[in-house]
Parts: C-alpha cells; structure tokens; sequence
C-alpha cells in the first residue's frame, strides 16, 4: 500500500481498488513463449495461437473437437463412462476425493471426450484428451472411452482421430492404467488390419504411457508445431544420465527429424490436412 | 548385516550365523551340539515361515530385486534343452538387456523372450541393468513374428526396472517400439505365456507382457510406476516409497483380485533365490501345463479369447 493509499480515508480508498478490478478477469492473456499480453478474444479466434509467435497453447478437448468437427452430426459417445477408484487409492489425498474435484473444475467426467462427427462431410470418430482433467492421464474410463470409440470406429468403417494432452498412465489406478495401454492398442490393430484408418494427433505434452501405446501406433502420426512427446519425461532423463539435454530435445520438430511423425501440422491447417490426409485413405478404386 | 539377507530377514541372519559357528565348533566337540544345531535349524525355519507368512508389499519388491534373485538367464539354462540363443533387431543392434532364443521345454520348440539385468556388475553394465532401449523391443518383436511362422509358443519373462530412459531410447523411438510390441502381441497366432519373475516395471514390463495368460511368482511386482517414483511425485521423497507399494497394490495377490493376473506360483520359503532348482522345476512343470492347454485352443478361439481378455481390463 502507497503513503498516498494511507492518507486517504478508507471510502475512497476501496473505491479506487473497485476502480482498478474494472478491467474483467482474464482479458487479457499472457504468451507463456514470447510473453506477448494477447487480447483474449482475438486469441480465441486465432484458436488460442500466439498471433505473435505461433505458440500453440493448451486447449480443452471439447475446444479441440469443436474446432475440429464440421458444426453439424455431433454425436458425443460413451457419456456412461465413469472412473473406478477400485484401489480405494489414498496418499495424502483420497483418489475419490481427487476426482471429484477434478471433475468440478473441468466439468467433465474423465480425461477424454469422444465423439461421432463429419469432418468436410465424411464421417468420422474423433476423440480428444483433457490435459486439465488429472494431467490428461489415462485410467481405466479413458481407456475404456478410447476403445468404445474405436470399436464404433471399427465395425462402422470410420476413420478415427485421436488428439492426445496427456502425462501418461494414471498412477492411482497402478496396473489398470497400465492394462489400458495394452487395450487400446489391440483394438487400434484391429483397426489396422482391417484397413480402417487410424490419425494420431500429439499436443502439448504427450508421455509415458499414452506415448508408449495409443499416440505412437498412428496410420498417420503428427503433432502440432513445439509439442513436446516422448516416453520418459526430461527431468527423468536428466537425473539418469546427469547431463543436460539438447536444446528442442523430444520437441515436434526433434520427433519429425528422428521419424516418430510423419508431419507437424499448424492448428490452422488441422481441418484440412486431416481432411484431406482421410479423403485419400477412404477412397477406393473404383471396382 | 549379512547383505545376503535383506533388512527386514536380519533375525535369520542372526541365526544362521549362530548355526555356521556351532558346525565350525562341532567336528571336534561332542553329540550335543549336533542337538543344538538341528534345534536352531528347526527355529530358524519357523522364523522365516513367519516372517514371510507376513511381507508387507514393500518388502515383496525387495525380495523381487533382490542381488541374488534367479534372473532369466538362471531359468533358460534350468528349464529349456537345446538352447539357441538369437540377436539382433536387424536395425540398428543386439540388446542383451533382452535375452531371446529358441530351445525346448519337455521336448517341444518354444520361443523364449527375457529381460535379463545381470549378475556381475561388467554382465550388468554390458545389459544395461535389465533396462532395454527400442533394438531391444524391436528384437523381441522379430522373434516373436519368426514365432508365429513356425507356430512355436512364446514364453516370456519378465523382470526389468523399466525401459530405459535415455536421449538414445528416445532419438530411436522407444514409445513406438512398445505400443508397436502390445498392438502385435494382441493378435499373434500363436499362444503367449507371460511370467514376471521378478520386478516388472510399467512399459517396459509390459512390452513383453501381452498374451494369452499371465503368471507371477509369489514375491514378484509389477507396478505402473515404481513405488519410489510414485513416492516422488505425491510426497516429493523416496522415503515414502513403502506406503506407494501399498497404495498401489504392486503384489501378486492385489493383482490376481483385480483380474490381471492369472496366476501366482509359489515361491521356495524365503524367496526363489534360496533354492533356484526348486523354484525352476516349479515354473517349469506350470509352464509344461499351460502351453499344453493352450496348445490345445483352436487359434481363433485363443486370439478371440485373448482379445476379449484385453478388452476386459477395468471392468468390474
């Protein structure tokens, strides 16, 4: 509080602080990148890219597939899906507790969200993670979501598209999380070997667990521009080898020139290069 | 302390020693010490009966790592004849993290596929701990498709601190080389009998942990993350390491009640490791047992069956 602040009497004072919160929460916005302030709602229509620099930031998975989906013929699936705390889970916190919480906060009921779509009129299941539900982390309802998903993907010929946020296998479920990387990779075979196609999609951030099943076993695997993925995180990494990592390490760009992806595809251009990527996947000779 | 014996097992050390110094003494001394010793034996016994009756699950993971621990190397030597060790992903190197060949078990070819950490420190050096990179996975995965030409059953052991995380793993792809393993282990046309001998960590366990059954022996873990790193992340200390293997349920029985385990087998009192023959003969005849019975399965019956399996995981 300034000396000015202490010699005015008190009306006047909280009048002037009222003065100062005029300005509405959350207006404004920060480029966590290149520190540019960004008006929120121009922010919003570039789709939450720093017009300044391109950073791409998080968005939540019901964003993510609204921009995705043409605006007609959604269907939201496996809305039944609900978390089992079946480890009764508890350190200082009961998982219970955990997830109740979390749901209040993100309004939804697990860190996935899947549904049925057209994306430029061809038909399409799309499900996406919600990096700010648990750290996007994958128990037994993300799994189970992922495969009811891809199971409709499959016995309806649709191409499926996954776009994954997510720190990797959910630590309070122990092996059930883990059960759930070998599920969803046996379903998406089945999408493989039938020739239904499969477009992995990795945002910011995409590890452990996640990585190493559902996100890596993409037809087609991209990511958006600076996404960082890989299988053990960097301080991990450090700490076991005791030196520092190279500069861009396990970045969109690095996972491009080692050839985990096959493109890195800009927000703006994600409707049209999936699109356009299926339309040719979907298409048959004709007979 | 006896390093032979871990913290919580220091009263048999105890005892042991006792019983060591009395036969030292007993060559030239009368019959009574003979009495004793067999007495203390006898005591000795009991106190392990009782202490193992009783492991919490941290002390499972201890005995799972522990130094003396048969490894997989211990057990292919033991169980399979005609042994042929194989190398090499073809692409890049030979991982001998990974142990992978082909021998007979009671006469008939099966493919063995193991996490191996080695014994002297050059042998773990040269393995890598146990901790595999992508050419290990990678290996595992061409031998287990040669497995599937020539419709040999795969057998896999299980026992690794994790995939190795490394800036080299990760250039290679090391996620890819797992999800690339489960998704192929979900559908090969053969049977795939799983058995964690001891510690099983997270992906790297499970990269060659899918298929038709899955076994654990009774002091082994198997965990999503290990219970110190689990400590790490909710109470910011290794030291709480104890009650994450609680909260997780790391052991064979926690995991045989949520249905991902299919079987537990029994252990020689004290742990594998005070009497390999014993534990080896053990898993080998459960292992004769099941590849027979599977064998059995019509192939699409087993694939549909292992599918749904997979499908079941997290349904109450």
């Amino acid at each position: 509080m300034s000396w000015l602040d202490k010699i005015v009497p008190n009306v006047v004072r909280s009048s002037r602080s009222r003065g100062q919160s005029k300005v509405p929460e959350g207006l404004w916005k920060k480029c966590v990148k290149c520190s540019a302030v960004l008006y929120r709602p121009e922010l919003e229509r570039n789709l939450d890219v720093c017009p300044k620099c391109d950073h791409h930031m998080r968005i939540g998975a019901r964003k993510r597939l609204d921009i995705f989906l043409d605006e007609d013929n959604r269907e939201e699936l496996a809305t039944d899906v609900e978390p089992i705390d079946r480890l009764k889970f508890k350190d200082v916190k009961k998982y219970k507790d955990r997830l109740t919480s979390a749901q209040k906060s993100t309004g939804e009921k697990d860190a996935l969200v899947a549904m049925r779509g057209e994306l430029n009129g061809q038909p399409v299941v799309a499900v996406a993670f919600e990096f700010a539900f648990h750290g996007g982390s994958m128990g037994y309802a993300v799994g189970e979501k992922f495969t009811r998903a891809a199971q409709l993907a499959l016995s309806e010929d649709i191409p499926l598209v996954c776009f994954s946020a997510t720190g990797g296998a959910r630590m309070q479920e122990a092996l059930i999380s883990l059960m759930q990387m070998a599920k969803t990779s046996a379903v998406i075979e089945r999408l493989k070997q039938q020739g239904t196609p499969y477009i992995s999609i990795m945002t910011d951030p995409v590890y452990g667990g996640v990585s190493a099943s559902l996100a890596l076993l993409g037809d087609i695997n991209a990511a958006e521009p600076g996404a960082r993925a890989g299988f053990a995180g960097p301080n991990i990494i450090e700490q076991t080898i005791r030196q520092k990592l190279p500069k861009g390490f396990q970045r969109s760009e690095f996972l491009l020139e080692h050839g985990a992806i096959d493109m890195i595809i800009s927000r703006h251009d994600m409707r049209e290069k999936v699109g356009g990527l299926l339309a040719k996947f979907t298409e048959r000779p004709a007979a | 302390m006896n390093p032979n014996y871990l913290e919580f097992e220091q009263p048999i050390a105890t005892l042991e020693a006792k019983i060591e110094e009395l036969q030292l003494v007993g060559t030239d001394n009368d019959l009574n010490i003979a009495e004793e010793i067999s007495k203390l034996r006898e005591k000795s016994i009991k106190l392990t009966e009782s202490i193992y009756s009783n492991l919490t699950p941290w002390q499972v993971v201890q005995v799972a790592r522990h130094p003396q621990r048969p490894y997989t190397q211990d057990y292919i030597k033991r169980m399979f004849t005609d042994w042929d060790e194989l190398h090499g992903d073809r692409h890049f190197g030979d991982d001998k993290a990974i142990v992978a060949g082909v021998g007979r078990l009671d006469g008939k070819p099966v493919m063995v596929i193991g996490e191996e950490k080695g014994r002297s420190v050059p042998d773990k050096v040269s393995r890598n701990f146990g901790m595999p990179k992508p050419e290990g996975y990678r290996k595992a995965l061409r031998l287990m498709e040669m497995a599937e030409r020539f419709k040999m059953p795969v057998l896999t052991l299980i026992d690794t601190p994790g995939a190795y995380p490394g800036i080299d793993s990760e250039e290679r792809g090391i996620s890819e080389a797992i999800a690339q393993n489960l998704a192929v282990m979900s559908r090969l046309k053969t049977p795939i009998i799983c058995t964690v001998i001891g510690e099983g960590s997270s992906g790297g366990a499970l990269a060659i942990g899918v298929g038709d059954h899955l076994n654990m022996l009774q002091y082994s873990t198997y965990f999503v993350i290990s219970p110190e790193g689990c400590a790490n992340i909710i109470w910011k200390t290794v030291d709480k390491a104890p009650l994450a293997a609680e909260a997780m349920g790391v052991t064979s029985e926690n995991l045989e009640k949520l249905g991902i385990v299919d079987e537990t087998i029994a252990e020689p009192l004290g742990g594998a490791h005070r009497d390999i023959d014993g534990m080896a003969a053990k898993l080998q005849e459960r292992l004769i047992d099941q590849v027979d019975r599977l064998s059995a399965q019509p192939i699409e019956q087993l694939l549909e069956n292992r599918y749904k399996r997979l499908m079941s995981f997290g349904n109450v």
